[in-house]
């Protein structure tokens, strides 16, 4: 099946099926989609945004996707910020990407926004004359979700970004997609894209709303398709409201997809199709798979295809046309090798006949989808004046699939406390985000440093 | 210390150093209304694995996902038989 082919988003908006009725939902509002045809939720004609570079900064998902679906072919660039950016860090995103407008939430403040000039958008749409003008390729930019400090942004295009949506995609039907991802990352903009070019509709979730609540609502719209991060499902799985909706598809992405939660999902869910998917913001989508088991077939690394896969010292690398086009930034680090390969940093161990994925290059963390550098908390940790040197490493944690935890080396052999363990947490938590702070603190006589010099990682 | 003090008490740590305001714990109480969220129910259940030897949501094939605290308790006895 050949990719799916979009001059701009608007060409996937058609609603000629006779009951009509797209719709995008969000929790206070939603939207029919063909009504975008001849209303907008800007608070400016669209047109006056052409060949501009727009930041997409709501607070509501909704709105964001009003503004990325109007202001697709429009725009030079469209800058979608996902709502946990820190707001210390508007000005760099705003001066790296080249920002020269701001769409905008009604409530929103509209502090740090420099010299942009400033848009709202919000439902409910108003009538607009319908324009007609040829779509000019947008730049899409996400940010990546491994730093910490100055957020890294890349650039896509809207083809490499829908390069893994084939035609025919929704093979039973006109599907009702719900998300527990937001749009504006990586993954959850897959979903976006999946709704809009399968002719379904899409119930968005909002960050303060209880899980059982979105089920609820999920369940109101005759949800068929639902897409979360594994944290995500695991709050599912712990929820009495589950039931609630009966999905026929379920799709698993943005963190490692273990057996239990794979097994979890079956049991609840005994009809639905349960697919996991590898993706990352740099290298674009990688692969699903759907035979319901951990990690994936040994036998799609070096297979041809669009998606070229290798592995070089244990990490996976990718090379596709869905990889993102460059970092942000006269400056940046390529984001390929002289071959077109993207380093995912993602490091594999074969068992049998299957990869299975064995923690981050560089021991980073991911807790819940949010990563961790271990150097950040051995830095506060090693502030302490009774530690001589620490190790932080993740552990399983079936609620998160990793957690941070600490071994540390004391200067006094002996000196081991109750008291000294809450001081060295206490230290962590008033410098480190909750996240980042080790779940438990282990005292050790001595830590492995390698011939390197460097202290030895290994992996979860 | 009974596997439920334990529990109980580990949730109390768990919530005050993570500033959550707890919900009474009874045997049917939801865990999601608990008012702990995802890292907290995370550092909980490492920790309880330290202190009981048992991780009941991972050791096993057959994984359960609790609803109540009396599920969750329950999930720690049974491992501990």
């Amino acid at each position: 099946m050949p990719p799916a082919e979009a001059r701009w988003l608007r060409d996937w908006l058609d609603d000629s099926s006779e009951d009509g009725g797209r719709t995008l939902s969000g929790r206070t509002a939603r939207v029919e989609l063909a009504a975008l045809a001849r209303s907008s939720s800007l608070d400016v004609d669209p047109v006056a945004l052409r060949g501009r570079c727009v930041l997409i900064a709501t607070r509501d998902q909704l709105t964001a996707a009003l503004a990325a679906i109007e202001l697709d072919g429009v725009a030079r660039r469209i800058v979608l910020l996902p709502p946990d950016v820190p707001r210390e860090h508007l000005d760099a995103v705003m001066a790296d990407a080249a920002v020269e407008v701001v769409v905008g939430d009604v409530a929103q403040d509209g502090a740090a926004l420099g010299s942009a000039s400033r848009v709202t958008c919000a439902p409910p749409l108003r009538p607009i004359a319908p324009t007609r003008h040829d779509p000019r390729p947008t730049e899409w930019v996400l940010f990546t979700s491994g730093t910490t400090g100055r957020p890294k942004m890349v650039i896509h295009s809207l083809a490499g970004l829908a390069g893994a949506i084939v035609r025919g995609g929704a093979r039973d039907g006109r599907p009702v997609w719900g998300t527990f991802y937001d749009i504006r990352r990586y993954g959850g903009l897959q979903i976006f894209l999946r709704a809009l070019h399968d002719g379904g509709s899409l119930v968005l979730s909002d960050a303060e709303e209880p899980v059982g609540d979105f089920l609820a609502r999920l369940a109101a719209q005759g949800v068929t398709h639902v897409s979360g991060t594994p944290s995500h499902w695991r709050r599912v799985l712990m929820s009495p409201a589950a039931r609630a909706i009966s999905p026929r598809y379920i799709r698993l992405s943005g963190e490692i997809a273990d057996q239990a939660i794979l097994d979890g999902l079956a049991a609840l869910y005994p009809t639905a199709r349960i697919g996991h998917a590898y993706a990352s913001t740099e290298a674009g989508v990688g692969f699903d798979v759907d035979d319901g088991r951990e990690g994936f077939p040994a036998s799609l690394v070096g297979a041809p295809g669009p998606v070229e896969m290798k592995v070089v010292d244990g990490s996976l690398r990718i090379r596709s046309p869905r990889t993102a086009i460059a970092y942000v930034g006269a400056n940046a680090a390529p984001l390929a090798d002289a071959q077109g390969f993207v380093d995912t940093g993602d490091m594999l161990e074969l068992v049998g006949e299957r990869y299975r994925f064995a923690g981050r290059k560089g021991g980073i963390i991911n807790v819940g989808g949010l990563k961790v550098h271990p150097e950040e908390v051995e830095a506060v940790i090693n502030r302490h004046p009774q530690v001589r040197m620490s190790l932080v490493h993740p552990r399983k944690s079936p609620i998160t699939g990793a957690i941070v935890v600490a071994a540390v080396v004391l200067r006094e052999e002996g000196a081991q406390s109750v008291t000294l363990r809450e001081e060295i947490l206490g230290l962590c938590r008033a410098r480190l985000a909750q996240h980042k702070v080790p779940a438990t603190i282990r005292f050790v006589p001595a830590l492995a440093v390698a011939a390197s010099g460097k202290l030895e990682r290994p992996h979860a | 210390m009974t596997t439920r003090l334990t529990i109980t008490s580990e949730i109390e740590r768990v919530a005050a150093e993570q500033n959550t305001k707890l919900a009474p714990l009874s045997d049917d109480l939801i865990l999601l209304d608990s008012g702990l969220d995802s890292l907290c129910f995370a550092i909980l259940v490492v920790r309880l694995e330290d202190s009981l030897g048992v991780d009941p949501f991972t050791a096993s094939d057959d994984v359960t996902f609790p609803v109540t605290l009396g599920d969750f308790v329950q999930a720690y006895e049974n491992a501990a038989r």
